[in-house]
């Protein structure tokens, strides 16, 4: 597998699937028992490539003795900055994140999001090249998910590399340049979202409104919300059916292409894979 | 070794904020009762029942500290997972674990200069005097301190490769026999076969001999200690303490962080 300069590379797969193992690997923290990885040309055991990654753990706990200055100040002086420098970064990075007015404030009164973002900002403290997450939105509201997105497309535009996990496909696919799906300890593939689910569409779907006692045989296959009623079909009934609203005197709201999802398209190959494995423990019996 | 500073000033930083030195308290009210207590019991005998009180007291408080504090070091990293963004920060997993022994060393460093300060202050409340020979003291204080940096060193061994309740025992385990292992090599057992008795000669050698680092008696009756011994004792607690450091990053740096 390879990430490219500049791309936002998104992990995905189910729990257990080795998405945070293949991190930990790459940030030295667990050990491969055969193959290679390489980051920015350097080989993951030289140390001197950690000065160009930044790193967010799954869940991250820090000294909650400290506050957030103090924790990315600790952590900033291993990047050899100055005095000047780190105290620069701090207060740009917790500006960044969120977290100005906490930063006097110790971990241990932080909340999980807070750690979240504590974790983000000591990831990114010393403007790394490339930018390993794992699990970035994980513990956030929606608001917190949101200004990591920001941060994630920023990093984008400063031309950095971002690989990160999850499994919030929607993310994803809002996010990712190139997305890589871990099944069952093996890639499965990787592609940009839209190679990956495809470009075939599964059918049209038209939401439409449409008074009530009307005989319309369209109306027994649609499901209604409201006053409105969506209905699903194969693309060669579509004229068809729009005749018929139209005749029922039927106001059209949409007409859209059903596609399939990231979602579909990762639901398909982890139900693939359960079904191997179930087959492969019957015929073991 | 920028970065074994830098760890090193947060293990001590950690160490003030989770209130360590508040056992200081509990050495101060020591060193008052034991003054007032003395003063009217002993007849000439006050200043070695202080000196002996307070230096087993200095040994036993840092011995407490340089186990449990030892082996939590890492093991509460790992278990907390606080290092997992340390360590993939340009350092060597050698410099973090080595940052962590000074870090504690300094702890206990401070730790013992004050109760050193509080012992001096006791006898002097005695006494109303302190004499050159007190000085001694300092030296005793000294050698204790060598003591308990072996013992953080061996702490942070066990720590490396097992559970914290079993680091724990080991390293109180080699502290115990570690006091005897001059006894063992002197020891004549009639029913131990000649291999046997070399056998306890040869562990013996291995174990750390705390010994070397003793001179309470002496010190309490004012008697001056040979500089030979402090140099021997120092190159011992050098030599010995780099080796335990040397396994101890050996197994740490390949450890899996799970």
């Amino acid at each position: 597998m390879r990430v490219d300069t500049g791309e936002v590379f998104g992990f995905l797969g189910p729990n257990g699937a080795g998405k945070t193992t293949t991190i930990k690997l790459l940030v030295r923290l667990i050990f491969p028992d055969g193959g290679s990885a390489r980051i920015l040309g350097k080989s993951i055991d030289d140390v001197s490539m950690h000065q160009e990654i930044g790193y967010l753990p799954e869940q991250p706990y820090f000294y909650d003795y400290l506050t957030a200055a103090e924790l990315l100040d600790y952590f900033a002086r291993f990047h050899r900055l100055t005095a000047t420098d780190r105290q620069t970064r701090v207060e740009n990075i917790l500006k960044k994140v969120g977290l100005e007015t906490a930063k006097k404030i110790q971990l241990r009164k932080y909340s999980k999001g807070m750690l979240q973002r504590a974790g983000l900002a000591q990831a990114i403290l010393h403007d790394p090249q490339v930018v390993i997450l794992d699990e970035p939105m994980s513990g956030l509201d929606p608001l917190g998910r949101r200004e990591v997105r920001d941060i994630i497309l920023e990093l984008k535009k400063e031309g950095r590399t971002v690989l990160f996990s999850t499994h919030i496909l929607s993310d994803a696919e809002m996010l990712c340049d190139r997305v890589g799906v871990l099944v069952g300890g093996k890639l499965r593939g990787v592609g940009t979202p839209e190679e990956m689910v495809g470009i075939k569409t599964q059918g049209m779907e038209i939401l439409f409104e449409v008074a009530e006692g009307k005989n319309l045989p369209l109306l027994a296959k649609a499901t209604r919300t409201g006053e409105r009623y969506r209905v699903q079909m194969p693309e060669e009934e579509l004229y068809g059916a729009i005749e018929q609203l139209r005749a029922a005197g039927a106001r059209i709201l949409s007409v859209a292409q059903i596609k399939p999802t990231l979602e579909d398209f990762f639901m398909n190959l982890v139900e693939a894979d359960r079904a191997q494995a179930n087959a492969v423990e019957v015929s073991g019996k | 070794m920028k970065n074994v500073w830098t760890v090193a000033t947060n293990t001590f930083r950690e160490a003030v904020r989770d209130r360590v030195l508040f056992n200081l308290v509990f050495f101060a009210l020591l060193m008052m009762g034991a003054a007032i207590l003395v003063g009217q019991i002993s007849i000439g005998i006050e200043e070695s029942v202080i000196v002996s009180l307070g230096l087993t007291a200095i040994s036993v408080i840092g011995l407490f500290i340089a186990v449990f504090i030892g082996v939590g070091l890492v093991s509460k990293e790992m278990d907390k997972r606080t290092l997992y963004a340390l360590l993939a920060k340009p350092v060597e997993r050698w410099e973090f674990l080595l940052g962590k022994f000074c870090g504690l060393v300094m702890t206990l460093t401070v730790n013992t200069a004050a109760m050193a300060v509080g012992l001096y202050l006791a006898l002097w409340t005695v006494k109303h005097t302190l004499e050159k020979s007190d000085g001694w003291i300092l030296v005793a204080v000294y050698l204790i301190l060598l003591k308990l940096a072996l013992i953080v060193a061996l702490a942070l061994l066990f720590s490396c490769f097992t559970t914290p309740f079993l680091a724990i025992l080991f390293t109180a385990g080699i502290y115990v026999a570690g006091v005897f292992a001059g006894d063992l090599r002197t020891v004549q057992a009639v029913d131990l076969s000649p291999a046997t008795m070399n056998l306890l000669k040869g562990v013996s050698y291995l174990l750390p001999n705390f010994e070397n680092f003793n001179v309470m008696g002496a010190v309490a009756h004012g008697r001056a200690v040979p500089g030979a011994l402090v140099r021997q004792a120092t190159l011992y607690a050098v030599v010995y303490g780099a080796v335990v450091l040397a396994a101890a990053s050996a197994i740490f740096s390949r450890r899996n962080l799970k």
